[in-house]
C-alpha cells in the first residue's frame, strides 16, 4: 500500500504532539505532588546520594580530561596568532558556561536517567507501583518527587565540582606541558571569570537535573510489557534527556547571553 | 444495589481500543463473604479486580464500597477507601529494594505513620501468622522461594488489617502442596480478620477451598454465579467445561490446528 508522504509526516507530527502533551502533563502532576506534603525525606536523601555522590567519579574524570584537552587544543589554535595568553580565559569560560554543565549532565543522563527508567520500569511491569497504590502511597510522591528534587539539587553541586576539576585539568596542562607560569595562569583565570559565567552554568545544571530525572521517571513509569519494555524505556530516557539537554542549553544560553 | 453489599458493581464496562474486556458486570459481595471469580486467561479477571481497586477506571458503570460510589473519586477520597483494602498480587509485587520486614511494615509506616520499631513488631507478628520466622524478616525478597514470597506478600496484605482483601491468582506458579498451604493461610487470615475477600483464579482447587461463592467470567460477562457447593450442578455448559478442564465444549481456544 502506498502511503503519501504528507500522511506519514502528519502522523509523525501528531505522535510528537501527543508525546509532548503526555510528558508535560506528567511533569505538571509530578511537580504538584513534589511541593505538597507528605515528603519522603529518606527517599530524597537516598536519591541525592545516588545521583550526586555516586556520580562524582565519572563526572570528575570527564571534567578533568575535558579541561586538559581544552587547554591543549586551544594552544594549538591560538599559538598561530600568538594568543597563548588567552588559554586560561578560554578554558574557564568554556567550562563554566557550557562544557561543565552539558558534559556532566550527559554523563549523569547516561548513568542516572537509565537507572531510574530501569528501576521504575521494572517496578511497573512487576506491579510494584500498583502495590504502592494499594498501600495508600502515591507513587508520584514516593518514587517520582524524590528523584526530581534530588536531580534539581545535586546537578548544580556536581557541575560546580566539575567546573573546579575541569579548570584544574586545564591548569595542569597549561603549567606542566605548555610551560605557563602557574601564578599567571591562575590570575588570568580569576580575573576573567565573572559571576554570571558560573551562575548561568549552575542554572543550566538545575534545569538539566530536572529534565534527566523527569525523563527517567516518565519512561519508566509508562513502560509496558516485560524486559523489552523496560529496555526500551531505558534507551528512550537517555536519548530524550540528551536531546532535551542540548535544546534547553541553547534557550538558556540565549536567555543569559543574547544581546 | 443490595443494601447489605460490601462491594457492589453495576453495569461495569471496560474496553481497550476495539477490545471489549468487561461488558456489563453486575456483582454483589456481602460483608465477610469470600467471592471467587474464575475464568480463562484473558477473560478480564485482572481488569475487573483493578477496576474495583481503582487502579483502572471503568468506561461505564458503578462500583461502590460500603455504599459509597468510588468511580470518579479524587486522590484523597481514593486514598481513604484504599485504607480498607489489602491486595495479594499474582507475582507478589514485593519491593525488591526493601527487606522483608520493611515490605510487611510498609503500609503501617508510610501510610499510617507508625514508628519503625512498632511497625517492625507488627511485621514480625504478621510474618508469624503466615508461618515465617522473624529471621526471614532480615532477608531481601530475591533471597526467598516463590512460596515464601507469596507468604510475605500475604503478610503485607494483612498488615493493616484491611476490611477487604483481594487475591490475584494466589496459587499460580506454586507446587500443589505449597498452593494448598497458601489456600489454608488465606482462609485462616480472612477468617481471623473477619474480612471480605475477592479472589480471581483459574485454579479450581483453590477456588473451592477459599471461596464461599464463585462467579465465572467469560467474554467480559459473569455468565454464572452461585455458592461453591452448587458449581458442580450449575447447568451451564461453559462452567462445566471450565471446572473439568476439558478441551471440548462451548469455549473454543484460539489455536491453529497442527
Amino acid at each position: 500500500m502506498n502511503i503519501p508522504l504528507l500522511t506519514v509526516l502528519g502522523r509523525m507530527f501528531l505522535a510528537f504532539l501527543q508525546a509532548t502533551g503526555a510528558v508535560t502533563a506528567f511533569a505538571f502532576h509530578a511537580v504538584r505532588q513534589a511541593v505538597q506534603p507528605p515528603y519522603y525525606r529518606r527517599q530524597i536523601v537516598s536519591q541525592i546520594l545516588e545521583i550526586g555522590y555516586y556520580s562524582l567519579p565519572v563526572v570528575g574524570l570527564t571534567a578533568i580530561f575535558t579541561g586538559m584537552v581544552l587547554a591543549l587544543q586551544s594552544y594549538t589554535g591560538f599559538a598561530r596568532f600568538s594568543a597563548e595568553s588567552a588559554i586560561p580565559n578560554v578554558v574557564v569560560v568554556s567550562l563554566t558556561r557550557e562544557l561543565g554543565p552539558v558534559l556532566a549532565s550527559l554523563m549523569v543522563a547516561g548513568r542516572i536517567g537509565a537507572a531510574i527508567a530501569a528501576e521504575i520500569g521494572t517496578m511497573r511491569v512487576t506491579e510494584q507501583i500498583d502495590a504502592l497504590t494499594t498501600l495508600s502511597t502515591d507513587p508520584f510522591k514516593y518514587l517520582v518527587a524524590p528523584r526530581l528534587i534530588a536531580g534539581i539539587v545535586t546537578l548544580p553541586i556536581l557541575v560546580f565540582v566539575a567546573d573546579i576539576i575541569g579548570i584544574l585539568g586545564g591548569f595542569l596542562v597549561g603549567v606542566y606541558k605548555l610551560d605557563f607560569n602557574d601564578a599567571a595562569y591562575l590570575r588570568n583565570t580569576i580575573d576573567f571569570l565573572q559571576f554570571q559565567d558560573v551562575f548561568s552554568g549552575l542554572v543550566k545544571a538545575a534545569v538539566f537535573g530536572f529534565l534527566i530525572t523527569l525523563m527517567g521517571c516518565y519512561h519508566g513509569y509508562t513502560s509496558k510489557g516485560g524486559a523489552q519494555g523496560v529496555g526500551m524505556a531505558t534507551t528512550n530516557a537517555v536519548v530524550s534527556a540528551s536531546i532535551l539537554i542540548f535544546t534547553f542549553n541553547y534557550f538558556i544560553t540565549e536567555a543569559f547571553f543574547a544581546r | 444495589m443490595s443494601a447489605t453489599a460490601k462491594i457492589a458493581l453495576r453495569g461495569v464496562t471496560k474496553s481497550f481500543g476495539p477490545k471489549k474486556v468487561l461488558q456489563g458486570i453486575d456483582l454483589d459481595v456481602a460483608p465477610g463473604e469470600s467471592m471467587v471469580v474464575i475464568g480463562g486467561s484473558g477473560t478480564g479477571k485482572s481488569v475487573l479486580l483493578k477496576c474495583i481497586l481503582g487502579l483502572m477506571t471503568p468506561d461505564r458503570g458503578s462500583i461502590s464500597v460500603d455504599g459509597e460510589e468510588t468511580v470518579g473519586f479524587n486522590d484523597r477520597s481514593r486514598a481513604r477507601v484504599m485504607r480498607k483494602f489489602g491486595m495479594l498480587f499474582q507475582g507478589g509485587a514485593l519491593f525488591d529494594s526493601l527487606r522483608v520486614w520493611e515490605n510487611v511494615a510498609f503500609g503501617p509506616i508510610q501510610s499510617d505513620g507508625m514508628k519503625a520499631e512498632e511497625a517492625r513488631e507488627v511485621a514480625v507478628a504478621k510474618l508469624g501468622a503466615v508461618g515465617l520466622g522473624p529471621e526471614i524478616g532480615e532477608l531481601f525478597p530475591s533471597e526467598l522461594s516463590g512460596g515464601m514470597q507469596k507468604r510475605v506478600a500475604l503478610a503485607r496484605a494483612i498488615a493493616r488489617e484491611p476490611e477487604i482483601i483481594f487475591f490475584d491468582e494466589p496459587t499460580t506458579g506454586l507446587d500443589p502442596i505449597m498452593a494448598d498451604v497458601i489456600n489454608d493461610l488465606i482462609v485462616k487470615c480472612v477468617s481471623d480478620l473477619g474480612a471480605t475477600a475477592v479472589s480471581i483464579t483459574h485454579d479450581m482447587a483453590s477456588a473451592r477451598k477459599i471461596g464461599h461463592r464463585i462467579g465465572m467470567l467469560y467474554e467480559g460477562r459473569l455468565i454464572w454465579q452461585g455458592p461453591v457447593a452448587d458449581i458442580d450442578r450449575s447447568g451451564n455448559a461453559h462452567v462445566d467445561q471450565f471446572i473439568h478442564g476439558r478441551a471440548e465444549g462451548p469455549i473454543q481456544m484460539q489455536v491453529r490446528k497442527l
